[in-house]
């Protein structure tokens, strides 16, 4: 891992990407790591475009800004690749990450980038497979390690379980387990 | 959220502690600013807490009330109608001998207003965590420390937070210093709203019994309930004895300035740490400076790693405590730098600069040296500050340096022409 | 008269640290005009005790029996709500 891992995520209000952003961070703090995770508040609504970070670094992080060039994005609803620049601040180095029935060289023309690598994952169909409503945060926390692993899906799994358990059940709490599984099999990158 | 912590519980009125979870204390937990400080107010446990929900403090409020609903601190708390009514709550409380505490934001602050005066007039060491946000308008929520500067002369003790684990940390802290008998003046702890309020970092929490022997019991010299001994607190006061109550508060803030630094040096041996009044970043060996406080302070810092890397001798002030105002270590430690940019979230309307800058700089008139200083206006309304405005004024700061002049006194930094 | 203490000698926060310390407030040094009961005519319907707010009638076993002329202050409110018109103001 290099010295600070920078991801962004973008999401509409309710889709939890913050929730998503936790996870991750909390996964990695487990590991020792030092994390940020915070959404950027705007208008907060249901539907609302939004942006959530996450920081993970071997070191004390004492920037308190917004990533403007994070090393992967995260995109939790397809329909924002029309209205918000995804790819923004993202290198060649970096992956943009997308919830979409697409494939990869549609979703690279769509968000106009064609310096790194993206990676597709259709993580609405696996949730609602899965978990039978249109959750598609946890899904694409596999895609995310599907692309880098950042931490261990088992690692991540038990963070999930440790949140989830008490406030939605075990059974629930499996199936989201179960649907980020699934969307680390079935990511695409290109 | 925090399962692994040593966990107290109430059983029958008796306090349990439950050893077996005792352990992992050095463990980070996941914390945003707020839970952060929920968690520090539930080790504290004061007698009362009197407070009304306001974003971005609210978290504050929901998570303390669901530690006393969980009978996890045996707190009256008491949900008051509006903020009015809370400081007001707290004042009698504080006057009877009850350890209070109560948070607040921006307009809750504004609404609280008359009692805050009150609250450090009688002299009661109320310990107040003030999430900072815009005061409207047109409205806002997000960050600026318009409402904490708005009471700064209020005669709170006001000290701030460039983290979540600092904001906890102060708020423990606070409580000491607050209640000191030579200061017993009530203490704003303050953070960024949203920025750190709402972020999850690492937060190590101290253990349970650690923090209550730090701040230990506290004992009013006259109780507004001591029946035997009846005291009158908030009398009338005119022109005959006013001044001099006046006087003795400017007393206990001056002495504050001293008293501090030694409950400090008993937290920092306590738990590790190094707090002071203020905090020096990379300062000793270097041309230029910025002065910022709160979150905005990492920034810098995180900034400062960047530029000296490139070979630029740059630093940061980081003042922790504005009220008292701990003049004479500004002088100290800014006095040999050359140009100096002090970071202000908040305006001061045709003022010399805001409340930072108009001090610092009224500081360091008394200085030999007199070194350049210029100000920037910043991060209104939550305008988010990124290392790319801080390299902005460093490189002003080098023009300054070279030119040897300051041409624009007061800058905005990050609004739009 | 006494002089005024300074600030390091008086309790913090414009506390007063006991009770009852309007009773050395000699008040009746302010009187001008000063009441005087005809004990024959009243009574004793204690509109005066009642409504001098100097707590300045003093009243013994249900009786109406003078005034404290340490604190009254010589309102003249118990003349003027004196049912049988018994109190009356004279010149100090």
């Amino acid at each position: 891992m290099k010295d600070m891992l920078e991801i962004r995520w973008h999401g509409r209000g309710g889709q939890g990407a913050k929730t998503a952003s936790q996870f991750l961070a909390e996964s990695a703090l487990e590991l020792g790591k030092s994390i940020q995770a915070f959404p950027e508040y705007g208008p907060e609504r249901a539907g609302a475009p939004i942006r959530t970070y996450t920081r993970i670094s071997d070191h004390p992080i004492s920037i308190h800004s917004p990533v403007t060039t994070p090393d992967f994005v995260v995109v939790i609803d397809p329909t924002l690749l029309e209205s918000v620049n995804a790819a923004e601040g993202l290198s060649d180095k970096g992956v943009l990450v997308v919830n979409t029935t697409e494939d990869v060289s549609a979703i690279r023309r769509k968000a106009n980038f064609t310096k790194g690598k993206v990676a597709v994952c259709d993580a609405t169909k696996i949730s609602l497979e899965i978990l039978g409503i249109p959750m598609p945060n946890t899904p694409m926390l596999g895609a995310l390690l599907k692309v880098e692993q950042i931490v261990s899906i088992e690692a991540l799994a038990n963070n999930v379980r440790k949140k989830f358990i008490k406030k939605i059940g075990e059974e629930k709490t499996e199936a989201n387990v179960k649907a980020i599984k699934r969307a680390f099999e079935e990511t695409k990158i290109g | 959220m925090c399962e692994h912590l040593p966990r107290e519980m109430h059983k029958n009125g008796k306090r349990i502690v439950e050893t077996e979870v005792k352990m992992a204390t050095q463990k980070l937990v996941p914390l945003t600013g707020d839970q952060a400080v929920a968690e520090a107010m539930r080790q504290i446990e004061p007698d009362v807490v009197a407070a009304y929900p306001i974003t971005p403090q609210t978290e504050i409020v929901m998570n303390f009330s669901q530690f006393v609903a969980d009978g996890k601190v045996q707190t009256e708390l008491i949900p008051v109608e509006s903020e009015h009514s809370a400081m007001s709550a707290c004042v009698g409380s504080a006057a009877a001998g009850a350890r209070t505490m109560t948070a607040t934001s921006a307009n809750g602050l504004a609404l609280m207003w008359e009692i805050v005066y009150i609250a450090a007039s009688t002299r009661l060491p109320i310990v107040m965590p003030v999430v900072n946000r815009a005061l409207s308008g047109p409205i806002n929520i997000h960050c600026d420390h318009s409402d904490t500067m708005g009471a700064r002369d209020s005669g709170w003790l006001q000290v701030f937070s460039e983290s979540a684990q600092e904001a906890y940390e102060n708020t423990i802290v606070a409580i000491r210093i607050a209640e000191h008998k030579k200061i017993l003046l009530p203490c704003m702890v303050c953070q960024d709203g949203f920025i750190t309020s709402h972020a999850v970092e690492g937060i190590e929490l101290f253990p349970d019994d650690k923090v209550k022997k730090f701040i230990g019991e506290y004992t009013i010299e006259h109780s507004l309930l001591d029946m035997d001994n009846p005291v009158t607190y908030g009398p009338i006061d005119l022109q005959d004895f006013y001044f001099e109550h006046k006087r003795q508060q400017a007393e206990a803030m001056k002495g504050a300035l001293t008293i501090i630094p030694e409950v400090l040096a008993e937290f920092n041996k306590t738990f590790n740490r190094n707090h002071d009044l203020l905090e020096e970043y990379k300062l000793s060996d270097a041309d230029i400076a910025i002065v910022a406080t709160s979150s905005t302070a990492g920034t810098v810092k995180a900034t400062i790693d960047e530029l000296r890397k490139q070979g630029m001798k740059v630093g940061l002030l980081k003042p922790r405590f504005f009220r008292p105002f701990p003049k004479e270590r500004f002088v100290k430690s800014l006095s040999n730098i050359k140009a100096i940019a002090v970071l202000d979230r908040s305006d001061s309307f045709s003022a010399q600069g805001g409340p930072w800058f108009s001090e610092i700089k009224a500081a360091l008139y008394e200085s030999k040296k007199q070194p350049l200083i210029t100000n920037y206006i910043f991060g209104l309304g939550g305008r988010d500050i990124f290392p790319e405005n801080i390299k902005k004024v460093y490189s002003d700061l080098e023009a300054i340096k070279k030119a040897g002049k300051v041409k624009s006194l007061v800058n905005y930094l990050g609004v739009r022409d | 008269m006494a002089k005024k203490k300074g600030w390091k000698e008086i309790p913090i926060g414009g506390l007063i640290d006991k009770g009852g310390t309007a009773k050395e407030y000699n008040t009746g040094s302010w009187r001008t005009f000063k009441p005087i009961v005809d004990q024959s005519k009243c009574i004793n319907c204690l509109q005066c005790w009642i409504y001098c707010p100097d707590s300045s009638v003093i009243v013994k076993d249900g009786k109406m029996e003078g005034f404290d002329y340490e604190h009254c202050k010589g309102c003249g409110i118990c003349a003027s709500i004196c049912p049988v018109k018994c109190i009356k103001m004279e010149r100090e």
